[in-house]
């Protein structure tokens, strides 16, 4: 059957018009390719009118290939291949052209982008001569999730999940759920306890029959794909048999080995060898901390064992893997402080009375070591003074360039707890007052009134340098205060870092294993950034929370229920559509060589023992074309992507090439 | 180790103990120096605020002077060196401006291929370079029981890629800390000492003097460690006319960390230009490290 190609360039208003003459491409390419029976441009395809005139060509026109000159397939693909399936012709006959993101975006020059467009519109029009038509496969959805990082966003998606009626395997790292959020006082603008709204869900999580927890534990391995994801868990030792302990708590209570606690108490307070992060802890079983635990050091000790009424110490406990088999994935892993040491101008680590934001968290804790009581480090003198600097590791070209969006309130909120709790004067250094969210401002205007000072300046150093005697023995803070067009020097007690939100150490590691990319700054990259910001690249796999990008607690709880509601809507469809775009073995001529075996990324080759074949797994497969260039025998085709289509491509985009030669 | 040596103008005078220094560290150290023939003058801070094509013609010269097979040139003047690096990186990155530059050094039969050599300062050079051990093997006179401050100054400390903290450097804290002295985490190690303030409103210079001076004193401090001609000259020369202005009486010596390592190495310090000093170093130094030096 002779080739009837329907090419349709998008103006996208001037967004390609603007640097393409779009007129041009489509009069061009109606003239000269071959087997271009219409060729038309049009303000908006993607609008109904667009896509109309493309389904009534190939109804009238019995077009048996689509060409679209439009933006990238990640925006319209399935738009344009759904106008095909209406009017009759495969889905698979339809090709995009990305003429915006390839082309009039990232060009000024019109008549090069002009020239750059036919080359491309060229190129797919051969390859859609050679496209085959393809039936999309259908896989059913494993009614498992799993969500990674017990924070409030990951709480929020499990219990979304669980509430559901649906099964949740639970994976946090540390020995008890509840993330940041549970080491904080109180929570901005509404100053309630933070605590107090966070424990009850963290309890409702240990309870629920729905949800496996899994803490102590990380995310090993992620193989398969939508729908049918196998995981690995390793279940770090506690040295505790998690059956036979009730969390009493006595081992705790008698361990002789204090430890200063730098991931719950911020550094700021102790715990034992033998511990739960704090009283709340879901679960309550302790863990023990094998590089301080005198008993692993040192070999003698051995209380907790002894004193245990249940006998759940277990000291030749190893750890674990787990198996899981899961439908979907919620990452929802978190974030880290800034490093305040990477700014030394400001004296964190060298001044004694310089903190960080989380440090005092945990001063103004009334669970916290000095059971909220704002005292210096000697342990019992009030400050007389607070600064606050904004900024610490945000908004700074030399450590991360973004707002980090909390720290602000953050500010404000330590700033009313010590005008609350003490008599000290308090001093915002900040760039920006940034209060975006409902009832930020008012919070913003109420400290206004409350008394607290606010200098607008970044803040130039931190020092105890001493210049006019009411300096000695106090911190100083300087700054340029922009307001006033003047320097200042505030000389004070107490000095908190308000450190930026930076991505997990191993979040890019993490990312990669279940197939997500990062941004520059090192955050989990959603499929859109307005449309569709809990998804991700790869189908099943969503998003919540600050490992997407810096949020506060109602944003990380939203986007945990977000996360939760995209992955219950795949769960209650049951199956889940995949693209045909796989790879298939030759076997009449496979030599059995199973050099692809190890290759592939996915496990999705197998090898019949019977017949000495390989054999793809097409349910596995995710058509990414490794097996295919490492065949030797070359009997391994990529669907929708063999050497033909692809060589066409390549002929097509090289067309004025060919003529010069000829010429 | 083999580098092109700018000493400047300030060492061939008042800065002259930086240079002595310079050479008998170097020596010990297996640094060859080979000092450019014929270098000219840097033009110090206030001809870039002239006429920067000339200012930077002026350096280039320097730089389209040092040998084709040497690749690295050092300069121990925190403003040489800045602006030494500062042309070379203002003709890679610009480089029409570069060309300018070189139709002027064409004048002089001359030519500079931008990039071509590493401008590098003394202190960069013996702590990333030669390293800790070979410095810590050179040491027979620990400087034990002396409280030093680093002092950095402004220009050295500049965003350039040196491998420190342009806000709070702590290469020289390193080095003195190598040679076994006390160093004081002094805060204001990388603030201005004034530069040529001094010549144009000297109340404004000796507050920043004195600023420096005090603090080095509040922490107890025997002596200061400089690593810049001006901040020497500003901290020593100016001593007791800051003494005078404010009614303190500071005694601090200030000495290049190249005299230190010297010391420390067991030069003579008579070769290491002691004594060129207006606030004498010997008798906190004889005190301190107990004995004679000599």
């Amino acid at each position: 059957m002779a080739d009837k190609i329907g090419i349709y360039v998008c103006h996208c208003g001037s967004n390609i018009a603007g640097t393409i003459d779009v007129e041009e491409v489509a009069r061009w390419a109606g003239k000269n390719i071959e087997g271009v029976v219409v060729s038309r441009d049009y303000k908006f395809m993607c609008s109904s009118l667009g896509q109309q005139m493309i389904e009534d060509d190939i109804r009238k026109e019995g077009l048996t290939g689509v060409v679209v000159g439009a933006c990238s397939p990640h925006l319209h693909e399935k738009t344009f291949r759904n106008a095909c399936k209406r009017a009759g012709l495969n889905p698979f006959l339809c090709q995009m052209t990305n003429l915006r993101e390839h082309v009039s975006w990232v060009n000024s020059d019109k008549a090069a982008g002009t020239k750059k467009a036919k080359a491309l519109i060229f190129a797919s029009a051969e390859r859609v001569k050679r496209q085959k038509p393809l039936e999309p496969m259908e896989v059913e959805v494993n009614p498992a999730t799993l969500v990674v990082g017990g924070g409030i966003a990951g709480l929020q998606a499990t219990l979304e999940l669980a509430d559901a009626g649906y099964p949740v395997y639970l994976v946090e790292r540390e020995p008890s759920i509840g993330g940041h959020m549970a080491q904080f006082d109180k929570t901005f603008p509404t100053l309630d306890c933070s605590a107090c709204i966070l424990t009850p869900k963290m309890s409702e999580v240990g309870q629920h029959e729905n949800v496996t927890l899994l803490t102590y534990s990380e995310l090993e391995e992620v193989s398969g794909s939508v729908g049918n994801f196998k995981v690995k868990i390793r279940k770090k030792a506690r040295y505790i048999d998690y059956d036979k302990c009730t969390g009493c708590g006595i081992c705790t209570e008698k361990c002789p080995r204090k430890v200063i606690d730098d991931v719950f108490e911020a550094g700021m307070g102790y715990r034992k060898a033998i511990y739960s992060p704090f009283p709340q802890a879901v679960p309550r079983i302790p863990v023990i901390d094998t590089e301080n635990c005198t008993w692993f050091t040192r070999g003698k000790c051995q209380v907790c064992s002894k004193v245990c009424p249940t006998d759940a110490v277990d000291y030749d406990q190893k750890d674990e893997t787990v198996e899981l088999n899961v439908g979907n994935i919620i990452m929802a892993t978190g974030w880290k402080l800034f490093d305040c040491k990477r700014v030394p101008q400001y004296g964190f680590g060298r001044l004694a009375n310089v903190y960080t934001s989380m440090e005092f968290e945990r001063l103004c804790n009334a669970a916290g070591p000095t059971s909220g009581k704002i005292v210096m480090r000697d342990g019992k003198t009030e400050p007389k003074s607070v600064a606050i600097v904004h900024c610490v590791g945000s908004r700074d070209v030399t450590s991360n360039p973004y707002c980090s969006g909390v720290c602000c309130m953050a500010a404000l909120k330590f700033g009313h707890l010590v005008l609350e709790k003490t008599k000290a004067e308090v001093y915002s250094f900040y760039i920006d007052m940034r209060t975006p969210m409902k009832e930020y401002e008012e919070f913003y205007q109420r400290l206004l009134g409350e008394g607290m000072h606010f200098i607008r300046g970044k803040v130039a150093e931190v020092t105890d340098a001493a210049r006019r005697p009411e300096e000695h023995g106090k911190l100083i803070v300087q700054a340029e205060d922009t307001l006033l067009g003047k320097q200042r020097r505030i000389p004070v007690d107490m000095v908190i870092l308000m450190g930026g939100l930076e991505p997990q150490a191993d979040a890019k590691e993490l990312g990669i294993k279940c197939g997500l990319s990062c941004s520059m700054a090192g955050w989990y990259t959603e499929r859109h950034p307005k449309l569709d910001p809990v998804a991700t690249m790869t189908d099943g796999v969503f998003v919540a929370g600050v490992c997407q990008g810096p949020k506060d607690i109602p944003a990380s709880v939203a986007q945990g229920a977000a996360a939760a509601a995209r992955v219950a809507g795949m769960i209650a469809k049951g199956i889940v559509t995949i693209e045909p775009i796989v790879a298939s073995i030759d076997e009449e001529n496979c030599s059995g060589c199973r050099i692809c075996n190890d290759l592939c990324p996915f496990n999705a080759i197998e090898y019949d023992e019977e017949k000495k074949v390989s054999r793809v797994i097409t349910a596995l497969c995710k058509g990414c074309g490794t097996c295919v260039a490492a065949c030797p025998a070359g009997v391994i085709t990529g669907a929708h992507f063999n050497n033909e289509q692809i060589f066409a491509e390549i002929d097509g985009i090289l067309w004025d090439a060919r003529e010069e030669a000829t010429v | 180790m083999k580098f092109a040596y700018y000493p400047g103008c300030s060492l061939e005078r008042n800065a002259a103990a930086y240079d002595h220094s310079v050479r008998e560290v170097s020596d010990l150290l297996g640094i060859k120096l080979q000092e450019i023939d014929d270098w000219n003058c840097c033009g110090a801070t206030e001809y870039f605020s002239q006429n920067e094509l000339a200012a930077c013609a002026v350096i280039a010269r320097n730089l389209a002077l040092v040998e084709p097979q040497t690749d690295q040139i050092v300069a121990p003047c925190a403003a040489c060196y800045l602006n030494l690096a500062k042309t070379d990186k203002l003709m890679v990155d610009h480089p029409e401006f570069g060309k300018e530059v070189n139709q002027c050094l064409a004048a002089g039969g001359l030519k500079y291929e931008p990039g071509r050599v590493t401008v590098r300062h003394m202190l960069d050079v013996i702590v990333d370079d030669v390293g800790e051990t070979a410095v810590r093997d050179k040491v027979v006179r620990p400087l034990a029981g002396l409280r030093v401050a680093p002092y950095y100054g402004c220009q050295v400390v500049r965003p350039i890629d040196n491998n420190d903290n342009p806000e709070y450097p702590m290469k020289m804290d390193h080095l003195l800390s190598w040679l076994g002295a006390e160093v004081v985490d002094y805060p204001v190690k990388a603030h201005c000492c004034g530069g040529h303030l001094t010549q144009i409103s000297e109340p404004q210079a000796f507050e920043l003097i004195r600023r420096l001076l005090q603090n080095a004193q509040d922490y107890n401090t025997d002596m200061i460690i400089c690593m810049c001609p001006m901040c020497q000259l500003n901290l020593d020369g100016y001593q007791s006319r800051v003494n005078g202005f404010f009614g303190t009486e500071f005694k601090l010596p200030i000495m290049y960390f190249t005299q230190m390592l010297g010391i420390a190495f067991g030069i003579d310090p008579q070769k290491l230009g002691f004594g060129k000093e207006l606030v004498t170093a010997m008798p906190v130094l004889e005190a301190k490290l107990g004995g004679q030096l000599v």
